[in-house]
């Protein structure tokens, strides 16, 4: 075969899968809001979820958030003393935290430790049949596995985004205030003039919630996508961490767009 | 009316992409009957159990279950079949994250609105039934293959099915095991006046307790009949079968172009 036919039909395969992959894993979405109704009947299901999902990841969040707000501490501390204003460093620490960096880090976190542990999860459920005998009990998985996963993906990323602001608040402040020696009032009542809650910490909101959905609904398709095998599993749980990483920051860079053009 | 055969299987072809796994087969599974399916590995056997419970669609043909078409049936009337059915997986597919009672009490909480009480007392009685009433605070990982498969069975039986699925039953497990699944299934679908439908390779236990047999061989029915007349077949393909020898009409070698030649271009 041509060299150049064979490298262009290579691409083509490629370019295809996505496409189809794209479309299987939005039919999931879909098929997942449908069944909504379903999962919500069993709600102590997703309560369980929030727990493995979400309170399970607190750890993680925490201490990423003290550190990454200590960084930001000082470094936005030595920048802007430059310019004369370190008072400032609340505002940069909570703008950055809020606006970026809480939802953007919380997500990348929960990809890795949320959304791998579910894609494993589902695969293994999958190549062990559990999937299929649930299917022949007249009973759907998407109703019973992964509506349940899926909203607890969803609320809980908001909430660990919030305390991964706050936190990271703290680390800041931590660093900029007993150690630095910047002024408490000026910290805090910079952050509080400058912070707006609509622009800043709905929007950090609004962006934290499409991150849940996609990271979410991201390691979930990957799961039940994958083929039941070990490496069909240990795939899926690299692609989860991937896809959900690019997709995150892509979104970030979309949804920050559209926020400061409105 | 109820119909004598619970299940029908007509005309049916099956297969992924361009290769075909069944081509115009023909089973009827009566009422009260158990009747095994077998054939070597990889003959689309459990397919066929696939298809009867409307996992899969056929490329042709069509599958009845109680005088409904499988296939043509929506998502809520599939569902509606397969609370008639109960199936027993290859390893039991039980619910990793659940006990043993909790799996057995699954799909009687699904589907009826019994009091916690009453599904206490239901899946002890079911647990009993394969003598796994004192394991039932266990978790599922925690069971040897045997009792897994004994705990699967349970939960199978759970709503009382019309029709049971075994699919290799016998796979991977010790011959203590071995004869009290063999010995269940006799009892049960007697116990039960179910239907079973049985895919297996194990041709000794097939036979002592199979009222019919169908054997599956190049995606079709190669040979039919009672555990009696298939033991007496004169039939080549269940000849080799039966008595498990290594070539015949399934050769021993998979398809290969010459000995000779392979290992002279190799060189």
């Amino acid at each position: 075969m041509n060299p150049i036919f064979k490298i262009l039909s290579n691409l083509g395969n490629q370019v295809t899968s996505r496409i189809w992959r794209l479309g299987s894993a939005t039919r999931l979405f879909l098929l997942t809001l449908i069944y909504s109704g379903e999962s919500f009947k069993r709600i102590h299901l997703t309560i369980r979820e929030i727990y493995f999902t979400g309170v399970m990841s607190l750890i993680i969040i925490v201490v990423s958030a003290f550190f990454v707000g200590m960084v930001l501490g000082l470094q936005g501390y030595y920048t802007l003393q430059k310019y004369g204003s370190s008072e400032s460093i609340g505002v940069l620490v909570a703008l950055a935290l809020l606006r970026e960096l809480g939802p953007v880090v919380t997500a990348l976190l929960f990809a890795g430790r949320a959304g791998t542990a579910i894609t494993a999860e589902i695969g293994l459920m999958k190549a062990t049949e559990q999937l299929s005998a649930m299917e022949m009990m007249a009973v759907s998985p998407i109703a019973r596995i992964i509506g349940p996963r899926f909203w607890a993906g969803v609320i809980s990323m908001p909430i660990l985004a919030s305390i991964f602001s706050m936190v990271g608040v703290m680390g800041g402040y931590l660093v900029a205030v007993p150690i630095i020696g910047v002024d408490h009032g000026a910290f805090w009542s910079q952050m509080n003039v400058n912070v707006d809650f609509r622009f800043d910490v709905i929007n950090g909101l609004i962006k934290s919630f499409v991150f849940g959905v996609a990271c979410t609904i991201i390691a979930l398709y990957e799961g039940y996508d994958a083929p039941p095998t070990a490496e069909g599993v240990s795939r899926a749980t690299t692609r989860t961490v991937v896809t959900s990483s690019l997709t995150v920051l892509g979104l970030d860079f979309i949804l920050t767009s559209f926020m400061i053009a409105h | 009316m109820t119909q004598k055969n619970i299940v029908e299987i007509k005309n049916l072809s099956f297969g992924y992409g361009n290769r075909m796994l069944h081509k115009d087969i023909n089973m009827v599974f009566p009422r009260g009957k158990v009747t095994a399916i077998m054939g070597g590995s990889g003959c689309g056997k459990t397919t066929i159990l696939r298809l009867i419970g409307g996992q899969i669609k056929p490329k042709a043909g069509q599958v009845t279950v109680d005088g409904k078409i499988v296939h043509k049936q929506d998502r809520q009337g599939i569902y509606e079949l397969r609370r008639k059915m109960g199936m027993l997986f290859q390893h039991g597919a039980l619910f990793t994250d659940l006990s043993v009672f909790d799996n057995v009490a699954f799909p009687m909480r699904e589907h009826t609105k019994l009091p916690e009480s009453m599904i206490r007392d239901l899946v002890l009685m079911k647990l009993n039934a394969v003598g796994l009433r004192g394991a039932h605070k266990l978790m599922s990982t925690e069971l040897s293959g045997g009792m897994a498969r004994r705990v699967a069975l349970a939960r199978a039986i759970a709503l009382d099915p019309d029709i049971i699925m075994y699919d290799e039953p016998f796979a991977g497990l010790d011959p203590i095991s071995m004869a009290v699944i063999c010995d269940l299934i006799r009892t049960l679908n007697d116990a039960l006046g179910a239907t079973s439908i049985i895919v297996t390779h194990d041709v000794e236990e097939a036979f002592s307790f199979a009222d019919y047999i169908y054997f599956v061989a190049d995606g079709t029915v190669a040979a039919e009949g009672t555990p009696k007349e298939l033991s007496k077949s004169k039939l080549p393909f269940v000849h080799q079968f039966v008595h498990g020898e290594k070539d015949g009409p399934v050769p021993f070698h998979y398809n290969a172009p010459s000995y000779k030649k392979d290992i002279y271009e190799s060189a």
